[in-house]
């Protein structure tokens, strides 16, 4: 345990290091989100499009944009795995004796990075746009945590993506093709409640929704998670544990 | 790391190493017997099959068939005891650009499990052996060539590895910086009793530094032994060119075909 926590710190204390050295990338990768927020959210907010009960739409959809932002930081991540496999670094890392699971799990943690900077720009934003969140810092503190895991999910599936298509231009395409259908095929932009029967279905598949919906409790006033905190961080926990252990065996195919 | 058991066996032995992908068999039923504490050179046509043993040596291509054994561990049941006692130089560039030399040698010393009390120290030592001291605080993305491969050996040694791994080490650096490799390389073996197994295109190195050589020729061994004796055992006059002709040329064994000659230029084309 020592061992799986000193190499994964290893290995996630070098992405940290890049990322403060060259944060120019995390940054563009908020523009979108605040786009979201800024134009689509104050336009539906505007005509009351989308139904929302009590909680105004703005703040309906801040939590899901959080997650939108935090699959799509994530999510791109396998071509940074595919580059450095192209250099030659997966190599060096396979054949250090490190646990394969240290290396898979510390860059993981590392994806959490930058769903914690992405947090802080939706506070940022909602803040200057007057959305009023929840501020008790056990609610802000699970919505770190669901921001962690959620990053290390979606990073985690996007590795798994890698090392099936191994090249970049091939992963471009499946990027592209998963990831739009995942966050329109979820609870982020409006209710599960709207949906036709076999979208919710798709929904309820969606690991993205336990994330907005997780969030949409710890980050709106008032608001409530409609499966229950429990369910949201148990399935989330259960599908990263489950594609960390595909990653493991997959990630060592990537240099053959 | 040299245990006095270890030096009974061989660094590295393979009987029978076979790795095929899809229809074609890259390494075809290789013997190979590496002793201790030789500095020991692959040769063969690109495509030979040099890279792909390399790999299965060092656990990061799982064998078809055959069997091969690394610092007296199973390739394939110890891939763990295999990897902590290697070190290993990919083909290509390898080490982080976006790190300094320094930051790059601390992930290796932290993955390899050396302890906090030694890390510094190993650090500074592998830096100073490789003349990288001054230039450990830089970004490797502002390394000439030379020094990303120095910086790699560093790295490669710093756990103090049995048996070093190089796949051309000295593709693509001027004649100084090559031999400054040559000579770390030496000073390895004579310090820590390394084990060094390279891959090389020059046979000048070949011929300079190896104590022993296997030329491959289309996934099999054509041939062993030293420098000297395989020069010798084409004449008087024969030079080290002479010997790769004529055993990785594949003139008097099988004679390259076609499909061949595409594979080998494809293989050039995706190195660049
Ligand atoms: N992952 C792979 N998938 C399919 N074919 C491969 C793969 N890796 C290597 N090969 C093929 O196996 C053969 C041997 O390749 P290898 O890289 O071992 O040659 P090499 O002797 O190292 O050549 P070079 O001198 O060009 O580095 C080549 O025909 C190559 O195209
Ligand atoms: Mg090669």
């Amino acid at each position: 345990m020592d061992r799986f926590l000193r190499e994964s710190a290893a290995v996630a204390e070098v992405e940290l290091i890049k990322l403060v050295r060259d944060p120019t990338e995390i940054f563009s990768r908020a523009v979108q989100p605040v786009l979201w927020l800024v134009v689509f959210g104050q336009v539906l907010a505007h005509v009351h499009g989308i139904y929302t009960g009590e909680v105004g739409y703005l703040a309906f959809i801040t939590p899901g944009i959080l997650a939108q932002s935090v699959l799509f930081s994530a999510i791109f991540y396998g071509i940074a795995v595919i580059w450095e496999r192209d250099l030659g670094v997966v190599h060096k890392l396979l054949v250090s004796p490190a646990r394969r699971i240290s290396l898979v799990f510390g860059k993981a943690v590392s994806a959490g990075f930058r769903g914690l900077v992405q947090a802080a720009v939706i506070y940022l934003v909602a803040f200057v746009m007057h959305i009023t969140l929840r501020q008790e810092p056990l609610a802000i503190l699970g919505v770190l945590a669901g921001v962690l895991l959620g990053s290390g999910l979606f990073s985690t599936f996007s590795l798994i993506i890698a090392c099936i298509v191994k090249t970049r231009e091939r992963f471009m395409g499946i990027g592209q093709l998963l990831t739009m259908p995942m966050f329109f095929a979820s609870n982020a932009i409006y209710p599960l409640d709207l949906m036709p029967g076999w979208l919710r279905v798709v929904a309820q598949l969606n690991p993205l929704t336990y994330l907005v919906d997780a969030l949409r409790g710890l980050m709106i006033v008032g608001g409530d998670s409609v499966h229950g905190y429990g369910v949201d961080f148990a399935v989330l926990f259960a599908v990263f544990a489950g594609l960390l252990m595909v990653a493991v065996r997959l990630y060592p195919t990537l240099v053959e | 790391m040299n245990t006095s058991a270890e030096s009974d066996g061989f660094a590295a032995e393979a009987s029978g190493l076979t790795r095929r992908f899809g229809d074609l068999t890259a390494v075809n039923h290789i013997d190979l017997r590496v002793p201790y504490g030789e500095i020991f050179g692959l040769l063969g046509a690109n495509g030979a099959g040099k890279s792909t043993l390399i790999k299965m040596l060092t656990t990061l291509l799982p064998p078809t068939s055959g069997h091969a054994e690394v610092g007296g561990f199973d390739i394939v049941k110890s891939p763990a005891e295999v990897r902590g006692r290697i070190g290993y130089v990919p083909q290509l560039l390898s080490a982080d650009g976006a790190l300094t030399g320094h930051e790059n040698l601390l992930l290796s010393a932290k993955l390899y499990g050396l302890p906090r009390a030694q890390r510094s120290a190993r650090i500074g030592e592998a830096l100073a052996f490789m003349g990288l001291a001054d230039s450990a605080k830089k970004l490797v993305k502002t390394y000439s060539g030379g020094m990303v491969r120095r910086l790699e050996l560093a790295q490669a040694m710093l756990h103090r590895p049995a048996i070093l791994f190089l796949d051309e080490p000295t593709i693509g650096l001027d004649p100084m910086a090559r031999h400054s490799v040559w000579d770390r390389l030496r000073d390895l073996r004579r310090d820590y009793g390394m084990t060094v197994l390279i891959t090389t295109h020059d046979m000048e190195e070949a011929e300079a530094l190896c104590d022993e050589l296997a030329i491959l020729h289309a996934g099999r061994v054509a041939v062993v032994g030293k420098p000297a004796e395989l020069q010798a055992g084409l004449g008087a006059a024969a030079t080290m060119d002479d010997v790769f002709a004529h055993y990785a040329g594949g003139g008097i064994r099988e004679g390259g075909n076609f499909s061949d000659a595409v594979q080998t230029r494809r293989t050039a084309q995706r190195l660049g």
